[in-house]
């Protein structure tokens, strides 16, 4: 895979020596969307602020395109479009206009003919001439997509897109930056929504502290880190767990039918045999067995807690 | 390689607000000039006879421009560059492929151009009231477009260190127009205390409004290489301020 954005030993220590970035190295692949997962104040807005130019780096070296974002600031900065966490717009200015100084602000000629697609394409084109504040919330989200896309970038940095958004809103953005992808612009999102994580990104990379805790495809992820539960559904009362069972660490449900036994299924030996095999012998009689896959918020919280 | 594209982009940009600020932009200096005009032209500047042969309206009239121009530029540099921080949308300035000195080219291009459009326009007012004949025109348009751009470097200035709008009105209010009324703008400093004159060879400003009457009636207070050198000198400081805020990244960059 064709690396776009390579980071290596990254550093950000702002004044009050407070260190957001500690020795960052990340490799963004064209074409994905890659999920920059953490808690607030992890870095994931530094991170993104030192790959664009907003804040300035303290060591280390980032190359977008192969162009390195101090020495080649602007072949740099051309291919990338940023979306901030805030709505931050002039008030007063129009939408076209708003996102043709954008395009003219990234040094391109004017394209009448592609911002108008953009716009048709963000449902925009009817709103071409409101200005900006009187547009809903959801809308001046997407004017800003506009706006970053307006220069045809390469590279699409959303910080928490979707932040402070409505379910629905939340939904019909999720579709946006599937399109976008689609169309071949690679995607940095960063998040605190784990199922906003879950369901679009390619790769997840969780981040708190400063420091990427970790980085893999998500369904590697979630195979790796994952736990499985099995339940037993038993046609009796279980008020207490017989002996020969304790070595299993079962729980019981609440309704007392169930048991419920941890397992990692990537290991060789699960268990699950033996444990069935010593419920037969204390002669409790199963109704029925099922399991339970974890998701990537317990799989999240996990690596925060062992951090 | 300039990239003159973005330079224009921020250039319009900045200029489309004073069409949507008109009357902020250009009426109300113009309606102030004229008030200035009927008050110390008309009814008091008919008794004022320390000018020599320069009748006292059209005597005031480069110190009238230049206490606009003055006030416009700062207030025009530094809100064009404090508003994006106070909305949030420098961040976009900031990521564009632009140089800090096409930024500057920008925002410092728009502020003066405003400015200079008012001080003639403010010129061409004041011809509505007295008889004005400009001696060294060339002269006067150079000397008025470099007082334009130096205080819209000032504004500039004033506008990335400003925190909040009370400090972006603090300097022009309690700084700029104090020393442009103690400048000369309205006399010649012969007729000051001697203590006072000393005093006011320590003011910028006397020098600039020195050296623009001198192109519009062929003498001034002091020689005009000396306000032209004197003007020259503050739009250095300021460049050299100005660099060094975007070499640190001071109030602009986290």
């Amino acid at each position: 895979m064709q690396t776009i954005i390579e980071i290596k030993n990254l550093k950000k220590i702002y004044k009050d020596n407070k260190v957001a970035l500690d020795d960052v190295n990340l490799n963004i692949f064209k074409g994905e969307i890659i999920a920059l997962l953490g808690p607030n104040g992890a870095g994931k807005t530094t991170l993104i602020s030192n790959i664009c130019g907003i804040s300035s780096i303290t060591s280390g070296d980032i190359k977008v395109n192969g162009f390195d974002v101090i020495d080649n600031y602007r072949e740099a900065r051309k291919c990338i479009g940023i979306v901030p966490q805030e709505l931050s717009f002039e008030p007063f200015e129009k939408v076209i206009n708003t996102v043709n100084f954008s395009r003219q602000l990234f040094g391109k000629k004017p394209d009448e003919e592609y911002i108008e697609n953009l716009l048709k394409k963000l449902s925009l084109w009817d709103k071409k001439d409101q200005i900006i504040r009187s547009l809903s919330g959801g809308m001046k989200r997407r004017v800003l997509i506009a706006k970053a896309l307006s220069h045809e970038p390469d590279v699409l940095f959303l910080d928490e897109p979707t932040a402070g958004v409505d379910v629905e809103l939340r939904r019909d953005m999720w579709n946006t930056i599937k399109n976008l992808q689609n169309s071949g612009v690679t995607i940095i999102l960063t998040t605190h929504y784990i199922e906003e994580a879950e369901l679009m990104a390619n790769r997840i990379a969780v981040i708190n502290n400063g420091k990427i805790l970790l980085i893999d495809k998500k369904d590697n992820l979630i195979d790796r880190m994952s736990k499985k539960t099995l339940i037993i559904h038993t046609n009796s009362k279980i008020n207490k767990i017989d002996k020969a069972l304790e070595k299993f660490q079962l729980r019981v449900s609440k309704d007392k039918k169930n048991l419920e036994y941890d397992y990692s299924p990537n290991k060789k030996k699960t268990g699950i045999t033996t444990l069935l095999n010593e419920i037969k012998k204390t002669g409790i009689e199963l109704i029925d067995v099922q399991t339970k896959q974890s998701n990537l918020e317990q799989i999240f919280v996990e690596i925060l807690k062992n951090d | 390689m300039i990239n003159f594209r973005s330079i224009k982009a921020i250039y319009i940009f900045e200029m489309s607000r004073t069409f949507r600020t008109l009357i902020q932009s250009l009426i109300s200096p113009i309606l102030s000039t004229v008030l200035y005009f009927i008050v110390f032209g008309t009814a008091i500047g008919n008794n004022i006879n320390f000018t020599n042969e320069i009748p006292y309206g059209a005597f005031i009239v480069p110190g009238l421009v230049i206490l606009t121009i003055s006030m416009q530029s700062v207030n025009n540099a530094s809100f064009g560059i404090f508003f994006p921080k106070f909305l949030g949308t420098t961040y976009e300035i900031l990521s564009a492929p632009i140089s800090y000195v096409e930024i500057v080219i920008g925002y410092v291009g728009a502020s003066a151009t405003k400015s200079f459009c008012l001080g003639l326009l403010i010129l061409i007012t004041s011809t509505f009231f007295v008889d004005l004949n400009i001696k060294f025109p060339i002269l006067m348009l150079c000397m008025l477009l470099l007082s334009c751009v130096s205080f819209s470097l000032l504004g500039f200035i004033i506008g990335i260190v400003s925190d909040n709008f009370e400090q972006i009105n603090f300097v022009p209010m309690i700084i700029i127009t104090p020393l442009v009324f103690l400048g000369g703008s309205f006399y010649t400093i012969d007729v000051l205390p001697d203590f006072w004159q000393t005093i006011t060879l320590f003011n910028p400003i006397f020098y600039l409004v020195s050296g623009f009457r001198y192109s519009f009636f062929g003498t001034g207070e002091v020689n005009i290489l000396i306000s032209i050198f004197s003007i020259s000198l503050f739009i250095l400081l300021c460049i050299i301020i100005i660099w060094r805020i975007f070499k640190t990244g001071y109030k602009i960059k986290t």
